[in-house]
């Protein structure tokens, strides 16, 4: 099978069941995407495929084929971080850090959709990533500053 | 804490020259002045720094970093001291050897929310000793006066002459002039304090966000193979037989075979292991537990608690009190077992080579992990080697006793030529897990004349963390686990210089060991105050409506001779408007809890509806950590300490019914998600003590708060947790 993660088509040999994330994980070491629950129920997984978020423990790896797969390696560009890393940064996110990647991919395709989202409208998008850790509040700050550095960046 | 510069004393000196590096070794005294005289002179010795000659600043680090902060305050520390940037620090965790064992442990072990505090000392000594040397390598060098020169980002510069170097630069002076560390030194002066004290970012925070931050299920080793492992369904059970036949023809499948744990199947991908996993056909025998039941521990616990347990605390004389008292307020509170969930499941890379073993695992207790694989292989102790990488949360989990997700992996991985990754799935992480043991605890209490709780009467009943371990000695006190009855003293208890820091006049409290079964108590964000919070602080609430006390005016009266906890009930009073009325359908509680010598205390406000849904609509947490080191990493730590909390009481349950855990995931095991998650305000009061901890404290009183504001908006007490089983569902 053919894959195309991150802009760059790979060539996997993983059984056509194995979910996107495995093959990821273990055949394209590419691991800062998260194995948290199995079942959709976390959001450590999540990717972008075809531009929208899904959760790749539950996608066969079939499934992706002929669609761009986004990873959390590939939101950084030669310019450096991308937006929502920067906010997250900025804003210190991060305690244990494993379910951020998840955060950041959901964020992302939360504000592609809602330039300048209400805190109604994070908490809905965000509803299906768990943070053990219990860093919510800074992830709805930082997605707030990440609105507006999209939005100032788009002036200049 | 002194202003003056502070004098520390070594009476051993350490000078290691290894690979062209210098290691510059502190002995430091210790911040917990209560547990100094049991650590005997000279078993402190704490190698920290290393400076290569291109001027790389490396930290040993002797505590895990989990989402604690350690790295952060533990580079802060040294970087102060040092003159250098904190994240131009490089960070390796240190080598598991007696001479980073945890100067209050005495063991390499990272609980307790005591980094901050037993770090504070050696890792600020390490970096002005390291100075020290280098100031008076360039002042030799130079023949001028060391008080001319000045330290910044890693150079030191003679501002009248106009000469820098490099720290690098000066370690071939420093072995030349023959330069050794000073017996005494000088740490700045909080005054003087450029980046302690200061809001400071996260250090590992940048590999955080862009996927780099390398966790243990993250790493991979040439040849390794991955194994999944299928457990019994009750706690205890074994392995009686297994057919492989099919897994074995499963794509990718190496090997299968029994251990300890259960059947573990080996192969090149942890997808084809759990795949195959699927297939093996195995016969249990169910074990001793098999027939075990939460509501069976209720029941057994609840007629224990009928029965005198072993006497803790006897002030006064509470049960002449209470036999006296015209009303005696009775309540039995019930607390379930609980999974820590952390999002990493366990897993660890085992590799055993003749009589030496190598694991890569996630732990916070990396000495224990080598004492336990040394006795399973029966190999030396420091033929085991531990890699530490970062930790997905741990939240207590990976500080296991048993080291049951690291010997595991080791038996996996004996007979095998490569290394061996085994990784838990979330279902085995909630039903073959450590979990936060079953409590009851049956109160009675009495009022004076004024509506003052006035004799205390507490038996609190379940499975004893410590008990049997080898932490027995030094955590039991006459048979009695201190952790089970964690702030719930009025006098300070075994190594516990701290009370509850309220005065009862008549208070007695006791305590019985439920019987140990094969499911296995573990230590759980601020421990035994998990339980023994609720019971206190809802049961103090209780007595305050009896005798119609404000609850807040009743903990002022109580601690107004503990005059940090009384600081901090008085913020909070203020804080949280507490004096001000709310709107109907609303309610507002509180509770307040020392936590390994930190005083805090929370104000919560709930809206509940008419079927019992309800929110939080804000937290208010006051707390003294002494100095606080970083303002901006404790405010997380309390964020998240109110969010664990909150799940385990919200909604937290591990249930076992005929033996068998019933919860499997996190659709059954809910955790706070973000909409449920409150607006949370930190008041940290300014201080000048020594720092103490702060990453379980703010889970401590989160609990009892909310319960006690539920009480306060409806009228229904909670006594049975978690909410979700009385009725309260938290939207």
């Amino acid at each position: 099978m053919q894959l195309t993660v991150n802009g760059v088509e790979v060539d996997v040999t993983s059984e056509g069941d194995t979910p996107l994330l495995w093959v990821l994980r273990d055949e394209l070491d590419l691991v800062g995407t998260k194995y948290g629950c199995g079942m959709a129920q976390c959001g450590a997984c999540t990717v972008h495929l075809a531009g929208q978020p899904i959760r790749s423990c539950v996608t066969p790896v079939s499934a992706a084929v002929g669609k761009a797969v986004e990873t959390i390696e590939g939101q950084a560009d030669a310019a450096g971080l991308s937006a929502v890393q920067r906010a997250w940064l900025e804003t210190d996110v991060a305690q244990c850090g494993y379910c951020q990647s998840g955060q950041i991919m959901v964020a992302t395709a939360l504000l592609r959709e809602h330039p300048a989202p209400t805190d109604q409208q994070i908490d809905t998008a965000m509803a299906g990533n768990v943070c053990r850790c219990g860093t919510y509040p800074r992830i709805r700050k930082a997605v707030h500053l990440a609105a507006k550095l999209i939005a100032t960046e788009a002036l200049v | 804490m002194s202003h003056s510069p502070t004098k520390v004393g070594l009476s051993r000196r350490q000078f290691v020259q290894a690979g062209g590096a210098l290691l510059f070794a502190a002995e430091c005294p210790m911040t917990f002045a209560s547990k100094a005289n049991a650590v005997a002179e000279g078993a402190m010795m704490n190698s920290f720094v290393r400076i290569d000659p291109s001027n790389v600043i490396t930290m040993l680090a002797n505590h895990s970093e989990f989402g604690n902060g350690a790295y952060t305050v533990m580079t802060m520390m040294l970087a102060e001291e040092l003159d250098v940037d904190y994240r131009a620090i490089q960070i390796e965790a240190a080598p598991t050897s007696p001479d980073y064992y945890s100067p209050l442990f005495r063991e390499y072990l990272t609980a307790g929310s005591v980094t901050t505090g037993s770090t504070w000392l050696p890792m600020r000594t390490a970096g002005a000793k390291a100075r020290a040397m280098l100031v008076e390598a360039a002042s030799q060098e130079w023949a001028v006066p060391p008080a001319e020169l000045s330290t910044e980002a890693g150079v030191v510069s003679h501002s009248a002459t106009g000469r820098r170097t490099t720290y690098g630069q000066l370690l071939e002076s420093i072995h030349r002039l023959k330069i050794m560390p000073p017996d005494t030194v000088s740490l700045k002066d909080p005054s003087n304090f450029k980046v302690l004290g200061k809001p400071t970012k996260r250090y590992e925070g940048a590999a955080k966000v862009d996927g780099t931050a390398q966790f243990g299920i993250d790493l991979k080793l040439p040849g390794m193979l991955h194994g999944a492992i299928a457990r019994p369904p009750v706690h205890g059970g074994r392995v009686v037989s297994f057919d492989a036949t099919a897994a074995l023809k499963m794509p990718g499948v190496v090997k299968v075979k029994a251990i300890g744990a259960g059947v573990v199947v080996l192969a090149r991908s942890y997808w084809q292991a759990h795949k195959a996993r699927g297939e093996l056909n195995i016969t249990w025998d169910r074990g001793d537990n098999d027939g075990v039941s939460s509501e069976q521990f209720y029941r057994d616990y609840r007629a224990l608690a009928e029965q005198p347990g072993m006497l803790a605390e006897d002030i006064g004389d509470a049960l002449g009190a209470l036999s006296d008292a015209d009303r005696v307020i009775e309540s039995v509170y019930e607390m379930p077992l609980l999974a820590h969930a952390t999002l990493e499941p366990m897993n660890c890379i085992a590799q055993v080579s003749g009589d030496a073993c190598t694991i890569w695992s996630g732990t916070q207790y990396q000495s224990n992990d080598q004492e336990v694989i040394s006795r399973f292989l029966g190999i030396p102790q420091e033929n085991v080697t531990v890699h530490r990488p970062l930790m997905g949360g741990s939240f207590g989990r990976r500080s296991s006793k048993k080291a049951d997700f690291t010997v595991e992996a080791v038996e996996a991985a004996m007979g095998e030529s490569v290394p061996v990754k085994i990784i838990w799935s979330r279902e085995e992480d909630i039903r073959s897990g450590h979990y936060r043991p079953l409590f009851v605890h049956k109160m009675r209490g009495s009022l004076d004349a004024s509506g003052m709780p006035e004799a205390w009467h507490q038996v609190a009943v379940g499975q004893s963390l410590m008990q049997g371990s080898k932490h027995d000695p030094a955590y039991m006190v006459r048979g009695i686990d201190i952790y089970s009855l964690d702030g719930c003293l009025q006098a300070p208890f075994g190594v516990f210089p701290y009370g509850t820091s309220y005065q009862i006049p008549h208070h007695r409290v006791e305590s019985h060991n439920a019987p140990r079964i094969g499911i296995v108590p573990q230590e759980w964000r601020s421990v035994g105050h998990t339980h023994t919070g609720i019971a206190y602080e809802c049961f103090l609430d209780e007595l305050a409506d009896a005798g119609e006390i404000d609850p807040l005016e009743l903990r002022l009266r109580l601690s107004k001779d503990h005059a940090r906890m009384n600081r901090v009930l008085r913020v909070l009073r203020e804080k949280s408007q507490w004096d001000e009325p709310l709107a109907a359908g609303r309610g507002r509680g509180m509770a307040a809890r020392i936590y390994s010598v930190s005083p805090v205390a929370q104000a919560v406000e709930v809206s509940v509806a008419d079927n019992g849904d309800f929110t939080i609509d804000r937290v208010v947490c006051v707390l003294d950590c002494g100095f606080a080191v970083n303002p901006l990493g404790i405010e997380g730590q309390v964020e998240g300490g109110i969010a664990f909390g909150l799940g385990g009481a919200a909604f937290g349950n591990i249930d076992i019914v005929n033996g068998e855990v019933q919860q499997s995931n996190f659709h059954d095991y809910p955790v706070i998600r973000m909409s449920q998650m409150p607006q949370v305000e930190v008041h940290i009061l300014p201080s000048d003590e020594p720092p103490t901890g702060v990453g379980e404290q703010a889970t401590a009183p989160i609990a009892p708060a909310v319960a006690n504001a539920l009480f306060n908006a409806t009228g229904r007490r909670v006594r049975r947790f978690p909410l979700s089983s009385q009725g309260f569902n938290l939207v």
